[in-house]
């Protein structure tokens, strides 16, 4: 039985928003940031309870990430809420230079990433996302994977001074199998043990993984899946220990040039270098429902299984 | 109010020794933007000297007034304005682009205190300041926000997102200086993309406007005086000349990012004594 199965299937912007509101209610400072999508990233609750902490700059992207740097100058702690699309591409070089270059302590939260627009097209995807703020070295980037990865997030963001991003889907996605130890900025966490081939993803992903690696368990292939919320800055501890494996698969649903996969590459042709298999998509997308496109570019446990099984058959 | 004379003086003198600091810096540095540095130094003054409250010991003061230098590459202009007015040592000038020095082409929050934000790229100080404001506004603080940008920078798009949020937000607290001295990098701002009636766009976003000959410090001191603020943002259009102060550099755009060789820069030095 596939992990979504066992589980609920949760819109990870609820968790967002009843933790944000949690850390409002104790946090004079917090203020959101929206560009005409208070509904789109579920903040209807907060500017209800602080109408006065709620700024909604229009459609105006630029703007939005120059006011959000100003607020924090100010004293504010802003929480920017859009489209991962428009919040990220749209606005890149305030964010750059705002934020990033600036060192301002804003934090974007990109809702509906990846492909969750679906059929709207690539002009709404969002799939370059942490790859254009990771290479900026200065913006950390965060990935999480269900309800409580949000929700730990969130708060290690408010708690954390400087400019992040956190990414939030708005695809079901099940509560994982978490340890105990808490979340932290730069760590990952390992959802199985394995020694035959790590599985590294992140995000909407991370179920999927773990459903590939109950199927490789069946065929006595052990496969190890960490989940890497943290993109920049990489755990890279954990990174350089999957490479023992001898095989490393990456799984996001993000391009696969610039983003986990690069990073991951990037380190290990550095310092430890091993075979990899990178899944996630190869550009801009054709039409087709966000099902469909899984299919059709392997995001599924059967086609992460596929590229563990490559990466074993080359040994 | 009209400013007293004593202030004036102080003031027309500070701005003189800040168009020759920005020179001498361009001239060393063999880079720069003498022509807009030599058309913002009185404004520059007139904040610095006249008009913002800060302590440079405290920079990071919540009760400061903020002032954002959305022209960032009129930096001579702005380390020289800062420098006098005891952000950093003067001697720290000479560094002025030099490898890791805190005075980068374009000014950076992240080296120099006193610094908002980092400016370069042009459109992006005023969202900043519109940013500051609705805090500033939120917490019924007492600091004004000011930010200056140049002309030609009006055509950037980002402005008009942020004249609107201004306008619509009745952000007084906030006041725009524009830098009209009617010369971009490559040409007039009016062969180039037109930019009047200027005036009456900002208007048209719900702001106050004033114009101001930007060379004549009673008149800066006197436009931004609090009295004159009423319950919209203000945008001053500060009538300027680029290369103000050097005959040979007056109102040409090949000043926009002209160094000057050795004799230019003593025959400027002269006009500037």
């Amino acid at each position: 039985m596939t992990v979504a199965a066992q589980s609920k299937l949760h819109d990870c912007r609820d968790a967002f928003a009843v933790t944000l509101e949690a850390l409002a209610e104790k946090d004079e400072r917090i203020v959101v940031v929206v560009n005409d999508s208070i509904g789109s990233s579920k903040v209807g609750g907060f500017a209800k309870r602080w109408p006065e902490r709620l700024i909604n700059v229009g459609i105006a992207e630029q703007n939005m990430i120059g006011v959000a740097a100003g607020l924090a100058n100010g004293g504010k702690l802003p929480f920017v809420c859009g489209a991962a699309c428009f919040l990220t591409g749209r606005a890149l070089e305030q964010v750059k230079a705002d934020l990033a270059y600036s060192r301002a302590n804003v934090k974007l939260c990109g809702m509906a990433a990846g492909i969750a627009y679906g059929e709207l097209g690539p002009t709404h995807h969002s799939i370059e996302d942490y790859g254009w703020l990771r290479v900026m070295g200065s913006i950390s980037a965060l990935v999480p994977s269900d309800p409580w990865e949000t929700a730990e997030a969130i708060k290690a963001v408010a708690a954390a001074e400087g400019p992040y991003f956190v990414r939030i889907s708005r695809m079901g996605v099940p509560d994982l199998p978490h340890s105990s130890r808490g979340f932290q900025i730069g760590k990952a966490e390992i959802l199985r043990e394995g020694k035959d081939v790590a599985l590294i993803a992140n995000g909407t992903m991370v179920h999927l993984a773990l459903d590939a690696a109950a199927i490789l368990a069946g065929e006595g292939i052990q496969a190890r899946v960490i989940s890497m919320a943290s993109v920049m800055p990489l755990d890279e501890a954990a990174v350089l220990d999957a490479a023992e494996t001898g095989g490393v698969v990456t799984v996001e649903e993000h391009s696969v040039r610039g983003g986990l996969g690069g990073a991951v590459a990037e380190l290990l042709a550095a310092k430890a270098p091993c075979r990899m298999r990178m899944l996630g998509f190869p550009g801009f997308l054709p039409t087709g429902s966000v099902s469909w496109l899984m299919q059709h570019y392997g995001l599924t446990a059967e086609g992460i299984a596929a590229a563990a099984r490559e990466l074993r058959d080359l040994r | 109010m009209t400013a007293s004379p004593n202030l004036v003086a102080e003031i027309r003198e500070r701005a003189r020794l800040i168009r020759r600091s920005a020179l001498q810096m361009v001239y060393e540095a063999k880079l720069g933007h003498p022509g807009g540095d030599l058309s913002s130094a009185d404004i520059l003054a007139v904040l610095y000297f006249g008009v913002l409250h800060f302590d440079p010991k405290n920079p990071k003061d919540p009760k400061r007034d903020r002032f954002v230098m959305s022209k960032g590459h009129c930096s001579g202009a702005l380390y020289s304005a800062m420098a006098m007015a005891g952000f950093f040592p003067a001697a720290e000038l000479a560094t002025y682009m030099k490898p890791l020095s805190r005075l980068n082409a374009h000014p950076s929050r992240a080296y120099l205190p006193g610094v908002e934000t980092s400016t370069g790229p042009l459109g992006h100080g005023l969202p900043v300041a519109v940013g500051i404001a609705i805090a500033g506004q939120i917490d019924g603080a007492g600091y004004r926000v000011f930010v200056l940008t140049g002309d030609g920078e009006q055509q950037e798009g980002s402005n008009w997102e942020a004249a609107m949020t201004a306008g619509h937000r009745k952000l007084k607290n906030l006041t725009l200086i524009i830098d009209r001295n009617r010369l971009q990098q490559g040409a007039r701002t009016e062969d180039t993309v037109a930019l009047e009636p200027l005036a009456d766009k900002w208007r048209a976003f719900g702001w106050e406007v004033a114009e101001v000959d930007g060379h004549d410090q009673a008149q800066l001191l006197d436009v931004l005086d609090p009295d004159r603020l009423r319950d919209k943002p203000l945008c001053v259009i500060a009538h300027t000349v680029k290369g103000q102060g050097v005959s040979f550099m007056r109102d040409q755009a090949k000043w926009h990012h002209g160094v000057p060789d050795a004799a230019q820069f003593a025959q400027a030095m002269k006009e500037l004594a």
